[in-house]
């Protein structure tokens, strides 16, 4: 039972029935509107002054204490910027755009438990609403992209589907990894069933798993979409104003969605030893973000058919290899001895690494110049 | 049950609003003259590298993308299945796992052919 539904019965003792249901919905709304709204800025300082660390520079410094303030200042500029529509464009498509990509980014924080019990809705098919509602936002992309009527925009709408097509299929098996092992899909109990966390008990799927989310993000090195060295800007090449806030917050949001999606579901959620849950959940999020951010100042981005090669030809039979390896060992290995498992499965991931790296070497997914 | 997606549908509903009024708040405050709107037929011409757009931009889809999106619509359907299998996996114990092995290797089969014809090659 969450917290909100232990309310909600409270409430319901000495409020009209409605009330009570509705009340509690309004408290967890607000919660995780704010939650999100203010992660999303402190991860645009802290991602704008991580990079600055990684390139040898300071990075932004001058607004507030370590430069703390310098996201609102940005928030303010950009909101007072006018609004260019470009007037071949399709200007509905061109608003409505925005809110499609925005809204399911909001959505997906109704299913991650933020302790035991702090969850806003904890529905019984909780990851695949999280696969269902993330995928949305890339329509919105999409929209943007076609909307505008730029040739560079469009390039880049088109890359987006291609991409999130690709990468869909990688995440959706990892995913189903966790789920033979926890042997249900709501999301509060995937994190109750992790004593040991399914990133020591599968690797390879977590390797997958993140890879593929960053590719869905649409963060470096498989930030196609919008590459500035080939198409500009991309999809939000013929966006300003707050419009162009949206899509900056939006990629941020989409970020800390899957950072929590992926402490969720691999690093234990907000299990952990001494420190109270929550903090717990916030370290690894901050922990999975790091790294995210510390891939974008590393890797050069990829080619467009390198990208589609990596999910088709790499990341997807890997997958469906991780996917039989862990049900087998669902099935068969005795529950008390997990530490069979994390020796098995380490060495199948570095085994079959090294054998798609070799596959890759000689030519067998090779992708030609 | 159904509490829990009642919870869902207020959450879209006030984000939706929430959403909606972001680039409303910036309409507003241009029709109150805090920003500006000065536009001219150079600002919201098609961005291009200083020339004009040569050209219809709305142009079909490359034919490419729909061989991945049909492997994509195969693929993606199997997963579909795969889900309740993954839940019950201990109930349905090895007849399960070998439904689903052989339901794998008729799709393989056709993975395979797609990769053989070049059909994964994005040239």
């Amino acid at each position: 039972m969450t917290l909100l539904e232990q309310f909600q019965l409270w409430l319901a003792t000495i409020w009209p029935e409605w009330a009570a249901y509705i009340t509690p919905a309004i408290v967890g709304i607000v919660v995780v509107l704010a939650f999100v709204l203010l992660t999303v800025i402190v991860f645009i300082w802290y991602e704008r002054r991580l990079l600055g660390r990684f390139q040898i520079r300071l990075g932004p410094n001058r607004l507030g204490p370590e430069g703390i303030f310098q996201p609102i200042a940005t928030a303010l500029k950009v909101l007072l910027k006018e609004d260019i529509v470009p007037a071949k464009g399709d200007k509905l498509v061109h608003w409505l755009a925005p809110v499609v990509v925005f809204v399911p980014i909001l959505l997906i924080f109704a299913v991650v438990p933020f302790d035991k019990g702090a969850i806003f809705s904890d529905l019984n098919v909780g990851i695949v609403y999280v696969v269902a509602i993330s995928s949305v936002s890339a329509v919105g992309i999409y929209m943007a992209g076609w909307a505008s009527n730029n040739k560079y925009a469009l390039i880049a709408a088109l890359r987006t589907i291609a991409q999130m097509v690709s990468y869909e299929l990688p995440v959706v098996l990892s995913i189903i990894g966790v789920v033979l092992m926890v042997g249900s899909l709501s999301m509060s109990q995937i994190v109750e069933s992790q004593n040991i966390p399914f990133i020591i008990l599968q690797p390879l799927g977590f390797v997958i798993f993140f890879l593929g989310t960053v590719a869905e993000m649409n963060r470096c090195p498989f930030d196609l979409l919008e590459a500035d060295s080939e198409i500009v800007a991309g999809y939000h090449i013929e966006y300003s104003g707050m419009k162009f806030a949206m899509f900056y917050l939006g990629e941020y949001g989409h970020a800390l969605a899957y950072s929590c999606i992926i402490a969720t579901l691999f690093l234990g959620g907000w299990q952990g030893p001494l420190l109270p849950p929550i903090i717990w959940f916030l370290i690894k999020i901050v922990a999975v973000f790091s790294v995210i951010v510390w891939m974008r100042s590393t890797l050069p981005r990829l080619r467009v058919d390198q990208l589609m090669a990596f999910a088709w030809k790499c990341l997807l039979p890997m997958a469906v290899i991780n996917l039989f390896i862990v049900a087998a060992e669902a099935l068969w290995l005795p529950e008390a001895l997990p530490w069979i498992m994390v020796v098995v499965n380490f060495a199948f991931a570095s085994i079959l690494t090294l054998l798609w790296s070799r596959l890759f070497a000689l030519g067998g997914g090779r992708v030609e110049v | 049950m159904l509490a829990d997606y009642g919870y869902i549908g207020l959450l879209l509903i006030v984000a939706i609003l929430f959403t909606v009024s972001m680039p409303l708040l910036a309409l507003s405050l241009s029709f109150l003259g805090i920003i500006p709107r000065k536009s001219n037929p150079d600002k919201t011409s098609t961005y291009e590298c200083g020339m004009e757009t040569i050209g219809k931009t709305w142009v079909q889809f490359n034919f490419r993308y729909y061989l991945y999106a049909i492997i994509f619509v195969a693929l993606d359907v199997l997963t579909v299945f795969l889900y309740p299998w993954a839940v019950n996996l201990k109930e349905l114990g090895l007849l399960g796992l070998i439904s689903v092995a052989v339901f794998f290797a008729i799709l393989v089969v056709g993975y395979i052919y797609a990769w053989r014809k070049g059909a994964l090659e994005w040239k």
